[in-house]
């Protein structure tokens, strides 16, 4: 499975929770398939979605999934240890690691080849570490959510990308959209 | 006056519960009076522009963020500042260590001190520089201030006002 068959899946699940979403195509494709104000879309800033993530996580008491890529987590690994120390019971951070950077034309990653990112996740102390099955990804989620505990899901799925047209919404529109039902 | 307990106590006053920090040796004082505080959640992160991602998700999520850090973290942010919080309108107040100002003693800090304001008005990034002691008497107005605009601020805080490096 590619990452949009993936977000596709896993839509039902999606809907009812905050969700903090990476930059260029993941965005795009989740906008696409199921857009909702309890979305945030990035726009820009390569490998933040699971450093705001957190900070929404530990700001308020509602369930926030960041969907993040194995690029951008290595873009900003330091993110890891600092979710392993800041445990917020509320959090998921589920990593779509299809081993390229999809959004600039597949190139591999790292975490493609020799460098696994659930045993990093591990070295920086996350507890709750889980890598699975493209096609295992909803049970998994759903289980991560059900259990009320902090996790790192590490979903190894096929390099690829669905097209889909680029987001014209208003950053501040995405922005006041999401708070809004963030506080709802 | 207690510049460390001042600044704290203007940070609880204006309501900001979230603080993220990058050390510095100027910034010791105010890191540790942060950490002590009941009503702030400290959470030290490892390179600024992740604690900007953290403290965008803070507020989002109904608190006030802060982040206190070196004035060599512009290099770092400038493109976090752009398409994160200016872009999508969030404030965020920057304690700033103004390294490489008078009384600095490592060379190196001066240059990153040379370019720290220009970097800062070509982002028009509303900046306040804190020198003298009883400069920080506006911290507090300048707190209320970012929360009224939804911007970015910085406060640098330079060696002078700090007190100076003792005998490094």
């Amino acid at each position: 499975m590619i990452r949009s068959e993936i977000l596709k899946d896993i839509a039902p699940i999606l809907r009812d929770q905050l969700v903090v979403c990476n930059i260029g195509i993941p965005s795009q494709e989740l906008h696409a398939i199921d857009d909702q104000p309890t979305n945030f879309y990035m726009l820009g800033t390569m490998g933040l979605a699971s450093s705001i993530g957190l900070g929404l996580a530990l700001a308020q008491p509602k369930t926030v999934i960041a969907i993040d890529g194995d690029g951008s987590v290595l873009t900003n690994m330091g993110s890891l240890p600092t979710i392993a120390n800041n445990v917020a019971d509320n959090y998921i951070l589920m990593i779509i690691d299809n081993g390229s950077y999809g959004s600039t034309g597949d190139q591999p990653t790292y975490a493609g080849k020799k460098t696994s990112l659930a045993k990093v996740a591990e070295a920086c102390g996350c507890e709750n570490v889980i890598e699975c099955r493209d096609v295992d990804t909803g049970e998994v989620l759903q289980k991560a959510i059900d259990s009320g505990k902090m996790h790192v899901l590490v979903v190894k799925c096929d390099s690829g990308n669905a097209k889909m047209p680029v987001i014209t919404m208003d950053p501040v529109v995405i922005r006041d959209r999401f708070m809004k039902a963030v506080s709802a | 006056m207690n510049i460390d307990k001042k600044i704290a106590d203007d940070l609880v006053a204006n309501d900001i519960s979230f603080v993220t920090t990058v050390p510095c040796k100027q910034l010791a004082g105010v890191i540790e009076e942060v950490e002590a505080r009941d009503e702030i959640f400290h959470i030290p992160s490892n390179k600024e522009d992740e604690g900007m991602g953290l403290c965008a998700g803070a507020w989002m999520g109904g608190k006030r963020p802060a982040i206190i850090m070196q004035n060599t973290a512009i290099g770092v942010t400038i493109n976090t500042l752009a398409t994160l919080i200016q872009y999508y309108r969030m404030p965020l107040p920057m304690l700033i260590s103004y390294r490489g100002e008078l009384r600095e003693p490592v060379a190196c800090q001066v240059e990153m001190a040379v370019h720290t304001k220009a970097l800062l008005a070509q982002m028009n990034i509303p900046t306040y520089h804190f020198h003298k002691q009883s400069d920080v008497e506006e911290l507090d107005m300048i707190l209320k201030y970012t929360f009224m605009c939804n911007k970015p601020v910085a406060i640098l805080t330079d060696a002078n006002f700090w007190g100076g490096y003792g005998d490094q």
